[in-house]
């Protein structure tokens, strides 16, 4: 599988109020190849099960996805832990179809034995080091997450740092909810870096309202094959070919 | 599929005195006292044909048999590296039927550096900091970056004092990403390089290990981080020989270990002449004389012992 993994990962810290429910919303993304990760983002008087976050995690499980709960705090190190782990999910799900496809139904990783096992997350390994991966950042501008937003500008420098030390190619954007006109707004084009976000950062403004579903829905449209293929090739012409495009 | 492993994770119910036994391999071990815990997984003190060895268990099997791998492909290179040796790799299943990985290597029993400075003296800084760099050259020679190295990844074993590694969680092939890293000691989070593995990535986390230990507390970045690298590291009066190859190490002016290696025994052979002379000077004229010879002997020592390893 020499592709590209694509990901939506949405930083919130409350529930939606707004619109289609996210939770399904994810599974159709999850559908489409893309999977939904979720960083509920905790303030410092909540507790790790605060009501109105199992949100979060119900996002992430439709959309396939790893979901955390954390404090500003620990976000930077969170962000860049659970896209990786996120990427090894999926490669883990996509090794298991095809070991079910050699072995048959109900064989998984856990049954083969260590040796075996041994060889098989090399390969899980290799290809998450060296495949491409699209992430669409999603950032819930509602008014709560006001005192939040420069934490989270330093956590995605922090995940672009991390994740361009890898082999495979990255391509970064980031969507801001609610839009001013529309569900979201677009913050930062399709690039390979994130480390010229400080200048998008202190422009975002702050709602009341929250509508995580139909965000999740516009996000998963800008994905959409033409725009990418076309800033594959502004970068790089001889690497079209390669992304399976 | 398994979510939120980090954040809740299951509690493995393992006690004192309980029997784990592989599922494959059949080989058993009685579970003695808990040693550490991790992300990844609980590492426990056993006891296996009346031999005491470390066995980590974990019900995140893909993390562990990543371990294992690493684990697997040292074994193979040769020479003695300063890790655990591997033992055993296995499955458990419980007696409520959860199935969990293990895996069992060497048990390493030793203090942490910081413990072993102060029970022991500064002057064995220098030793330490060329034993680990030694270590290092060998583990990058093999095509490995250590990657997360760390106070708490670090055991220094006595009779005689070495200084071993465990926890090979962040152990990264050369020229991939870093598997795992802990903020203070990654330059990524100082804003001083990339998290690509590479040697010079291990010499900040080496410089790091040894701010940390006379900076128990650590520090936090501010607003110039490499200036407040530079300062904590002027501020050290222990660490005063060494300030220039620290700073180069911080500002990844090293591609080897060899090299930082060349400059510390450089430094520390100065160290001793210097000593030397001084002490011959002051004992002619016999004024605190006994002091000097004795804390210029455990330098000497020290560097001697170290030598001497080096020939073994
Ligand atoms: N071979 C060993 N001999 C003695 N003690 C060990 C050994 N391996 C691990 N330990 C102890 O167990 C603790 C936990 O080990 P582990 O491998 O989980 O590392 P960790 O650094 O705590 O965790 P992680 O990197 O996974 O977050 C270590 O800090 C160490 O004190």
């Amino acid at each position: 599988m020499k592709g590209t993994l694509k990901q939506i990962l949405l930083l919130t810290d409350g529930c939606s109020n707004k619109g289609e429910n996210p939770a399904q919303t994810a599974e159709l993304a999850y559908e489409q190849g893309i999977t939904v990760n979720v960083i509920g983002i905790l303030d410092d008087e909540h507790t790790e099960d605060a009501e109105g976050l199992q949100e979060v995690e119900d996002i992430a499980r439709a959309g396939g996805g790893v979901s955390q709960l954390v404090y500003k705090q620990t976000l930077v190190q969170t962000v860049q832990t659970v896209t990786k782990q996120a990427m090894t999910q999926t490669l883990q799900g996509f090794v298991n179809k095809e070991l079910q496809q050699i072995l048959g139904e109900k064989q998984t990783l856990e049954d083969l034995d260590p040796e075996k096992r041994g060889e098989i997350m090399e390969v899980v390994e290799d290809m998450g080091e060296t495949c491409d991966l699209e992430v669409l950042v999603l950032v819930d501008t509602s008014a709560s997450m006001y005192d939040k937003l420069l934490t989270v500008k330093e956590a995605l420098i922090d995940l672009s740092i991390s994740l361009n030390s890898r082999i495979g190619r990255n391509r970064f954007c980031i969507f801001s909810f609610p839009g001013k006109r529309k569900d979201i707004d677009r913050v930062f084009d399709w690039s390979p870096k994130l480390d010229s976000v400080s200048t998008v950062f202190p422009k975002l403004s702050s709602g009341g309202i929250t509508p995580t579903g139909p965000a999740i829905r516009e996000a998963m449209y800008q994905f959409g094959k033409k725009s990418l293929l076309r800033s594959f090739r502004d970068e790089d012409e001889s690497n079209v070919e390669e992304t399976g495009y | 599929m398994k979510m939120n492993q980090t954040w809740k994770r299951q509690d493995i119910d393992i006690r004192p005195g309980m029997r784990i036994k592989g599922k494959w391999h059949d080989k058993h071990y009685i579970v003695k006292r808990k040693l550490g815990e991790g992300a990844v997984g609980t590492v426990y003190l056993c006891e296996s044909n009346g031999r005491p060895v470390a066995l980590k268990i974990s019900d995140q099997g893909a993390s562990m048999t990543v371990e294992v791998n690493v684990l697997q492909s040292l074994k193979k290179v040769q020479g003695n590296l300063l890790g655990p040796s591997l033992l055993d790799v296995d499955d458990w299943v419980s007696a409520s039927g959860a199935k969990y990985a293990f895996y069992v290597m060497e048990y390493l029993q030793g203090e942490s550096i910081t413990s072993f400075i102060k029970r022991h003296g500064d002057e064995w800084i220098g030793v330490l900091m060329l034993q680990l760099l030694d270590g290092l050259e060998q583990l990058h020679h093999s095509g490995w970056i250590f990657g997360d190295l760390k106070i708490d990844n670090l055991l220094v074993i006595t009779n005689p004092p070495s200084i071993r590694w465990v926890d090979v969680g962040g152990t990264t092939r050369k020229g991939r990403a870093i598997k795992e890293y802990t903020e203070f000691y990654d330059r990524g989070y100082w804003g001083m390089g990339t998290r690509r593995a590479e040697p010079s990535y291990d010499l900040f986390s080496f410089v790091m290990v040894f701010l940390h230990v006379y900076y128990p507390r650590r520090f936090d970045k501010g607003t110039d981080p490499e200036k407040t690298l530079v300062q904590k590291i002027n501020a050290v009066r222990v660490l005063t020989p060494y300030r220039e190859p620290l700073k180069r190490a911080i500002r990844g002016k090293y591609q080897s270990s060899v090299e930082m290696k060349q400059d510390i025994t450089d430094i520390l052979r100065k160290q001793q002449r210097q000593i030397r002379t001084r002490t011959s000077r002051k004992a002619k004229k016999a004024s605190h004389a006994p002091f000097l010879i004795e804390s210029g002997g455990i330098v000497m020592m020290a560097t001697l012992y170290y030598l001497f390893s080096l020939l073994l």
